[in-house]
């Protein structure tokens, strides 16, 4: 018989401590895939964040450094200079990358650093106990907007992806979705172009993937991904932005 | 003919740093100018981050994949950069930290102090580490001790903090390189734990968290192991007329400068004065003291700040009869006739 099912060779035979039906674990699996279809297991190196996927490191058979919270993009930056001929991304959820990170976001992607960014939009902090995130939607109930995001005193939903798109240094930005196999699938091709555009040395370039987070969504796995479908990706639109 | 920032410069690239980050701030700035002029020449890394964060961080990851690396800032900047210091610490990596002290609190100004004594000693940031922390004097002594903080950083995979004042980086002084110097290049030194990509080998993790229960209690421990280690054989100081002083000034970086003038004028008057200038201020150097201790001399703390290292010289004497204090912050600089009028007034 074929075996055509296994665990890619830079991913750990470990368990899991994701909630059930988080996002974390599926893009963890499809980084670990595209590495190793790449073969660029022994070159690659990963900064993980602070949030839920801080110990990104635990699942990932390949060299990782951590970094403070936000401070992932100033790591690789230093990293990928340091070590040119290694390939190098972060890992980066909203609170990460979009709030405490914001300013090292816009100023490595303004230097045109060659990084490759996979940064998980879920709308919420996982971590810390769900409470808003830059990324949280007008409405959405939260540990701290109990009532719901207010616009006018929590402003807006921020597109962060859109943002960076205007700046000369970046050249490539996807946003994905983990709402369906098929958007599984469209998530795996751009997580491996993001790749491939570090080892041609085209420049900075990131992946933007809805995951769901059932836990604090309050929501159950599958409708969490429903609500993804009908809803966070109406905020946040699919497909190739830069 | 070169300023202290300039000659830490040079010393960092003597040492073989390779990569530095940092973001402009007064009175260190010569410091980055001259990086950026020189580390491209030698094939380094020059970043001039976009805050003080950003560049620490960066030292963290340059270190993590095996560089030299070094950033630079004054007072302000380095509050900003604690965080960072402390996963440095936790992460076990090398990395060399320049703080040229400016007067605090807040923006303060661009004065020179010594008002980051508790900082840069007792572990700025959070949780129980330390760096190890060396004071020069001199221009000269500058080039030297940035020399041994790379070498000292790289041996003990500890961050390192060269602490100088404003004073001190901006004076023009000769430099002379001594080719027999006998600091050993920490070039050499292997670095089996760096992110270079696990080409060969099992996969390595540069990090400072650890959940499972009693992980982070074990790394604390062999760190604790570590600075008492550290404290044992890294004790640098500079005695003058210990042997029979009956007062000794004790003082660092340019506030020593100044106390041997006042202690040379005091000597010709016929004034039995001693000086110990500690060279690490972490280590302190309580070995300095030891001889003199039990004795009922007197010592007299000279500060530009209000009785941080004093702090140190009292945990080490234990005696508070025979310690008094001598200090001046934010622009203020005690000048050799205080220090001889406050002698006068002790003996
Ligand atoms: C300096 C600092 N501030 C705050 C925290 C607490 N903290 C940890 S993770 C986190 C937010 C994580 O949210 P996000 O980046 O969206 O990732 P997620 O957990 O949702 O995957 C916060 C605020 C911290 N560790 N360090
Ligand atoms: S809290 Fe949310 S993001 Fe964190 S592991 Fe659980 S589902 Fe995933």
């Amino acid at each position: 018989m074929n075996k055509v099912y296994s665990r890619p060779k830079a991913l750990k035979d470990v368990s899991t401590h994701y909630c059930p039906g988080c996002g974390h674990g599926i893009v963890h699996r499809l980084i670990a895939e595209v590495v190793d279809e790449l073969s660029i297991r022994e070159r690659v190196i990963a900064v993980a964040p602070v949030g839920c996927a801080v110990i990104a490191y635990d699942y990932w058979a390949f060299d990782c450094s951590e970094a403070a919270h936000g401070r992932a993009l100033a790591v690789a930056t230093a990293i990928k200079r340091v070590r040119p001929e290694t390939i190098v991304f972060t890992y980066q959820g909203d609170g990460d990358l979009a709030a405490i990170g914001t300013n090292e976001t816009i100023h490595a992607a303004n230097r045109g650093e060659n990084l490759t960014v996979i940064f998980i939009n879920n709308a919420v902090y996982g971590m810390t106990g769900g409470q808003m995130a830059p990324t949280t939607l007008i409405g959405q109930k939260t540990a701290t907007t109990p009532l719901g995001r207010d616009a006018q005193l929590q402003g807006y939903p921020l597109k962060v992806s859109e943002l960076l798109a205007q700046l000369p240094g970046v050249k490539y930005i996807q946003r994905t979705s983990l709402q369906s196999v098929q958007d599984i699938l469209k998530t795996k091709q751009a997580i491996k172009e993001a790749f491939q555009n570090q080892m041609n040395g085209l420049g900075f370039s990131l992946v933007e993937i809805l995951s769901p987070c059932p836990t604090y969504w309050g929501l159950s796995p599958l409708k969490a991904l429903e609500w993804i479908k009908d809803v966070l990706s109406k905020e946040f639109p699919l497909g190739r932005i830069k | 003919m070169i300023t202290g920032n300039e000659a830490i410069a040079e010393g960092a690239l003597d040492a073989g740093c390779r990569f530095y980050a940092g973001y402009p701030i007064t009175p260190q700035n010569e410091l980055p100018a001259y990086m950026s002029r020189r580390m491209p020449q030698l094939g380094g890394i020059f970043i001039q981050a976009e805050s003080e964060l950003a560049a620490i961080n960066m030292v963290f990851g340059a270190s993590a994949a095996g560089a030299l690396a070094m950033t630079s800032s004054s007072s302000p900047g380095i509050s900003l950069k604690q965080e960072g210091i402390s996963y440095i610490a936790g992460a076990r990596l090398p990395a060399v930290i320049v703080n040229i002290m400016r007067g605090g609190p807040g923006l303060g100004n661009i004065w020179p102090a010594q008002s980051d004594y508790f900082q840069a000693t007792k572990s700025g940031g959070h949780g129980d580490y330390h760096c190890l922390v060396l004071a020069p004097s001199t221009v000269q002594e500058a080039y030297e001790l940035v020399k041994l903080a790379f070498y000292l950083a790289e041996k003990y995979r500890n961050p390192a903090i060269l602490l100088a004042d404003g004073m001190l980086g901006q004076m023009m002084e000769p430099l002379v390189k001594n080719p027999k110097s006998k600091i050993p290049n920490p070039k050499d030194r292997r670095k089996e734990w760096a992110l270079t990509g696990c080409k060969g080998r099992a996969p390595n993790i540069v990090k400072s968290f650890y959940m499972r229960e009693g992980d982070l209690e074990k790394l604390n421990l062999a760190l604790q192991k570590h600075y008492q280690l550290i404290q044992a054989k890294e004790e640098r100081y500079e005695g003058l007329f210990l042997k029979d002083a009956q007062i000794i000034l004790v003082a660092y970086g340019t506030m020593a400068r100044i106390s041997k003038v006042a202690l040379h004028t005091l000597r010709q008057e016929g004034i039995k004065v001693g000086l110990i200038r500690p060279i690490a201020l972490w280590p302190f150097p309580k070995k300095a003291f030891a001889a003199k201790s039990s004795s009922k001399v007197r010592y007299l703390v000279v500060e530009m700040s209000y009785g941080q290292m004093l702090e140190d010289v009292l945990l080490t004497v234990r005696d508070k009869e025979q310690v008094e204090f001598l200090g001046r912050a934010g622009g203020g600089v005690p000048s050799a006739e205080e220090i001889i009028k406050k002698v006068k007034k002790i003996l």
